[in-house]
């Protein structure tokens, strides 16, 4: 009951008409900005937090948060409407989000993504106000072994979203991993696989630019080859009625990948380091499993949609958990939220409780507000969003091509990237060509710099001994399921050989 | 494309070779006290890349994936030309950035784009080529504060311009 009270003083904190304004403004630009390749919440972020200090630094970390809402909701609408995963929270949302798109079903797709991501910002912030100090110290328990548990589970479940031939998909997840340890070792600190002696290789391959490549370069080229031209638009409606029923849609066809998102997400993006993108795509990889057609996964299917969004989300207000109670960022965002919170005179961790609970409170209060908020915003931007599909493929195409180029500078602003794009995408084309499955080696070099550490962290723990990922009691079967996980694809892959061999 | 999958597996294998090579210069073994050297990560996952590569060459001497099967060629007539075309075009663009600045290149790319190989009208093409360089200019330059390259002076006068709106 004391929690109601709380939670309900923060909701009134939430509602002040500054509080509110600033809610609205900051879910508006958050979307839009999440929207735009290359951009994502830790733009929106960090170039917004000087603006706070014309605010009380309770409405000003509100904002934020809002930016942030905002920014998770948008990253899913580049990756339907474009193709192309404007954030690496959204590249899982690409795989049933843009075959929706490119059958007509553009609407629907935005619909499951708003519904997916309010559904998992609601229960994540439910888990938040009852379960905070808890989990806390169940995020503590988490260290490098574990943490290279999750990564290898998440790996593992690359596996299975891959295409048949797992020999690419594992050739995929393996060169993702490389790029993701070109430029300096982070332990070390000394150069480490600068190819072909290029400088340019020394700030290492961010994620960004082999997304970019491979979904802005080389996935367009490949529909422009393989459609020999003839996609001359994609239709979609644009209708209030429309966007009721494909409501309707999403909750029967999407509920079983929110649910799993909504939960999955935020026990993963609780635990200091993992984030919204390897809890977006272990819902995918889930759901995907459980489902009873898992092969109408990658084709257009609501769930695979509805899981990563609710997913995502869920993990972003779960990442603001260490970060409020332990003082541990959970993501580059809430990092930039932590340095703001310092700036303004407040300290994270587990006296802030006690020592600022009006802060506490509104900003947990306005979470529930802005993920409101951003669903509205959200869903009535969506005719807008649709109308951009409504232009000609002649059209749209250099679009995307424009914004992909334009993206890829704006987020490390160095031409090298841009060239290295070209270079991703030409080749991605080429291996798309081949069935090589793209996916995994994207969101591998996402992870893998948080996989690197870890596993040296682990052996340096043991001496070098690999059994310490068999002897804790966490990690452990962590590593039995990513195994069993490996694994079973393997064996599917094995038994049609054999049965084709003994006739 | 049964040629084709084969060279491109002997590409990737060479590719992998050359990565587990460069990671052996900062040592794949484990260091007492300080854990596993810097390239120990990388050239293991290197050599898992070899190592699928030999299972691709597997599948492919036993016709087991489709690519493996298929005589028909990686590229045909339309293939090239699209290849030429857009993918040219791209190359152009992105070389213009330096010269024209990133809004010039742009400008060029859509007007290449959507004139020549879309055959749009002009009534589509002059607004396009006009109005959405400059729509993403107001939005890097003034709201985000991310400066794109400019090109070489020539283009000086036309920023001035612009920043004056800006600042």
């Amino acid at each position: 009951m004391e929690i109601l009270s709380l939670l309900g003083d923060g909701m009134l904190v939430a509602i002040q008409p500054l509080n509110l304004l600033l809610i609205l403004v900051g879910v508006t630009v958050g979307l839009f900005i999440g929207a735009m390749p290359g951009l994502g919440s830790v733009n929106g972020v960090a170039i917004l937090l000087p603006v706070t200090f014309l605010v009380p630094p309770g409405s000003a970390i509100i904002f934020l948060a809002a930016i942030y809402y905002g920014a998770m909701y948008g990253g899913a609408i580049s990756s339907i409407t474009l193709g192309i995963p404007g954030a690496s929270t959204a590249v899982a949302t690409t795989f049933d989000g843009r075959p929706l798109a490119l059958m007509g079903k553009a609407r629907l797709a935005l619909v499951a993504a708003a519904i997916g991501s309010f559904v998992g910002g609601t229960v994540s912030n439910i888990l938040f106000t009852a379960f905070a100090p808890i989990l806390a110290a169940v995020a503590l328990s988490f260290g490098p072994p574990e943490i290279f548990a999750l990564m290898l589970l998440a790996f593992a479940t690359f596996v299975g979203l891959g295409g048949d031939d797992i020999a690419k998909t594992v050739f995929s997840i393996c060169f993702g991993l490389v790029l993701a340890t070109v430029g300096f070792d982070q332990i070390s600190g000394a150069p480490r696989l600068l190819l072909f002696d290029l400088t340019g290789f020394l700030g290492g391959i961010s994620f960004l630019v082999l997304a970019i490549g491979v979904y802005g370069i080389g996935e367009m080229l490949w529909t422009i080859e393989s459609t020999r031209g003839e996609i001359s638009k994609t239709d979609a409606d644009i209708s209030v009625k429309g966007v009721i029923e494909d409501m309707g849609e999403t909750v029967r066809k999407g509920w079983k990948g929110t649910a799993i998102g909504s939960f999955l997400g935020f026990f993963v993006g609780v635990l200091p380091a993992a984030g919204a993108t390897p809890a977006s795509l272990m819902s995918y990889a889930v759901t995907k499993m459980v489902s009873k057609r898992p092969d109408e996964f990658g084709k257009g299917h609501v769930g695979g949609v509805t899981a990563p969004e609710a997913g995502n989300n869920s993990a972003s207000t779960g990442s603001m958990l260490p970060m409020l109670t332990l003082g541990i960022p959970g993501s580059p965002t809430t990092a930039i939220l932590l340095g703001g919170m310092v700036i303004w005179g407040l300290t994270p961790g587990p006296r802030l409780f006690v020592d600022q609970p009006d802060f506490v409170w509104g900003l947990i209060g306005s979470f529930y507000v802005s993920n409101f908020f951003a669903l509205l915003v959200n869903l009535s931007f969506i005719p807008l969003f649709i109308w951009m599909l409504r232009m000609p493929f002649t059209v749209l195409a250099p679009v995307i091509f424009v914004l992909s180029v334009v993206g890829g500078y704006a987020a490390m602003q160095d031409m090298f990237d841009i060239w290295l794009i070209l270079v991703f995408g030409f080749g991605a084309f080429f291996l798309r060509k081949f069935d090589y499955p793209l996916a995994p080696a994207v969101l591998a070099i996402v992870l893998g710099p948080i996989a690197e550490p870890t596993l040296r962290q682990s052996l340096l723990m043991s001496s070098g001994d690999p059994s310490i990922f068999f002897t804790r009691p966490i990690s452990m079967p962590i590593m039995v399921v990513a195994i069993i996980l490996i694994l079973l694809p393997a064996l599917k892959y094995l038994r049609p050989r054999r049965s084709s061999v003994a006739e | 494309m049964r040629v084709g999958e084969i060279v491109t597996a002997g590409i990737l294998a060479l590719l992998s070779i050359y990565m587990m090579y460069k990671a052996s210069a900062n040592g794949i073994g484990y260091t007492t006290g300080t854990g596993p050297q810097g390239g120990f990560w990388p050239f293991w996952l290197a050599t898992g890349m070899l190592i699928s590569t030999g299972f691709i060459a597997l599948n492919w001497v036993r016709r087991a994936t489709p690519q493996s099967r298929s005589e028909e060629p990686v590229l045909d007539r339309f293939g090239v030309k699209t290849l030429l075309l857009v993918g040219g075009g791209i190359i152009g663009f992105v070389a213009l950035i330096d010269i024209v600045s990133m809004y010039g290149a742009i400008a060029i790319f859509l007007l290449y784009y959507l004139k020549l190989l879309g055959q749009h009208s002009w009534r589509l093409t002059v607004p396009m080529v006009v109005l959405f360089p400059l729509g993403l200019f107001f939005f890097f330059e003034g709201l985000m504060q991310i400066s794109m390259p400019t090109g070489l002076s020539f283009t000086d006068p036309v920023y001035n311009v612009l920043y004056d709106i800006i600042y």
